[in-house]
């Protein structure tokens, strides 16, 4: 196992675990706006390395490139939607949980 | 390696089925809608991650269309079905 294996399989666990605690967190949190906090976290911090942990093995420029094509869109999503959802929300009358 | 990505992308299909719970449970639309997105973000690393296990990398393309979608679902849902009736009378903060 080289190390590039070694920082790869890291970043991926470590990448998996963003993601539990992004699921354990949107059934556990109280309110929609927790609810997005959870979320947000497993889209940009779960996916982001994933992505990295894939990109130190990939074939080549382009595919790393490609990969950190998918995190950029992911993460300007998530942050629009996390934005649009909690506006609605508050307009709505949820009250934030205190 | 290789077995590493089957098993990661199994760990993350199994959050994916315990997410489904919070699609059960509600308690209002943005809700269902946020486990909506959640498994949008899981889907594109389960498909990124079998692009490098199966060794096709066409399935990246697969979850970059899922990424691009994921944004217009979220927009479309906020825009068009949550939007509020007090969405006129309300002024910005």
């Amino acid at each position: 196992m080289s190390i590039l294996d070694v920082v790869s399989t890291g970043l991926l666990v470590l990448g998996g675990g963003f993601f539990l605690a992004g699921t354990v967190g949107l059934l556990r949190f109280p309110d929609v706006y927790t609810r997005l906090h959870a979320l947000t976290k497993a889209d940009n911090l779960g996916l982001g390395l994933i992505v990295a942990g894939l990109a130190v093995q990939a074939e080549s420029w382009a595919a790393a490139g490609k990969l950190a094509l998918i995190w950029l869109l992911v993460l300007v999503a998530s942050a629009f939607a996390c934005h649009l959802v909690a506006r609605a929300a508050l307009r709505r009358g949820i009250r934030p949980w205190t | 390696m290789s077995l590493l990505y089957l098993v990661l992308a199994l760990v993350l299909i199994f959050t994916l089925a315990a997410g489904l719970w919070r699609i059960l449970r509600g308690p209002t639309p943005a809700d269902r809608m946020l486990a909506a997105q959640l498994f949008g973000t899981t889907a594109v690393a389960v498909l990124l991650l079998l692009a490098e296990a199966s060794g096709h990398p066409a399935v990246r393309d697969v979850a970059l269309v899922f990424a691009l979608l994921a944004a217009v679902t979220m927009v479309a849902f906020v825009r068009r079905s949550w939007s509020g009736e007090e969405e006129a009378s309300h002024v910005d903060p």
